[in-house]
């Protein structure tokens, strides 16, 4: 465990969730959420717990994004609020 | 220069409903490289199921991997090529044959007096229970991993339209 990674990480993950919030493309939202996830698993790695790693990063990074995707499709690309 | 990279879904919601969400993407390359990667997935996935009580992994996420590599042919062959290597009604046999397999594998131990899951009491004669509760993990793994395989799958099928 790396004081400096996870500080380093932390910061990235947190700008990350603020970004996927703020931005008014959908499309857009969805890949900085796919982003997030990534670092989430690298996060969770890095923390010693590999299992829950492995998990984000297939779950996570992989199929929730083209879930989000998928939904996206049927729906308008831009956000109304 | 930038819609070279994407899969067909992101171009189709990039672009608007200009295409079907379900037509193949047109782009050789990504077509090979599907049809490369999809055997390697698969075999790692299978790798991270059957090792589930050693390291990291388990039924679960090989699960999860294997649903990943059926819904990238999903993506980038279209309906019908897809439809031929998996098909749509598969989602859920799976997804219904795994739990109740699952259900039978655990309920079996309630018969000789355990608990759920509790392998070792079942009587299999030259098995110790060490090796009662081995196969019994691992069975358990497989049937958790072809479960999740066919429920995303079918959730797939059910967001994008494709299992009518």
């Amino acid at each position: 465990m790396i004081w400096q990674l996870d500080f380093w990480l932390m910061l990235v993950l947190v700008m990350f969730a603020v970004a996927a919030l703020e931005v008014k493309d959908l499309l857009a939202a969805v890949g900085v959420l796919t982003g997030y996830s990534f670092l989430m698993a690298l996060l969770f790695a890095e923390l010693g717990a590999p299992d829950v790693a492995l998990t984000e990063a297939a779950l996570g990074a992989a199929l929730t994004g083209v879930f989000l995707l998928v939904s996206l499709f049927f729906l308008d690309r831009r956000s109304e609020d | 220069m930038r819609r070279d990279f994407d899969t067909g879904l992101v171009e189709a919601v990039r672009t608007g409903t200009s295409r079907e969400m379900s037509d193949p993407y047109e782009s050789i390359f990504v077509h090979v490289v599907t049809k490369a990667m999809v055997p390697m997935i698969q075999i790692f996935a299978f790798y991270v199921i059957t090792h589930g009580h050693y390291s990291p992994g388990g039924g679960f996420q090989g699960g999860v991997m294997l649903a990943a590599s059926t819904i990238l042919l999903r993506l980038a062959l279209g309906r019908d090529e897809s439809f031929r290597r998996f098909p749509p009604d598969w989602g859920a046999l799976l997804a219904g044959g795994g739990t109740l397999l699952f259900a039978i594998l655990g309920v079996i131990p309630l018969f000789f007096g355990g608990n759920f899951l509790d392998y070792h009491y079942v009587p299999i004669p030259g098995v110790d229970p060490v090796g009662l509760r081995y196969w019994g993990i691992l069975l358990a793994e497989v049937f958790i991993g072809f479960l999740v395989w066919g429920a995303l799958v079918a959730i797939y099928d059910a967001l994008s339209g494709g299992g009518r």
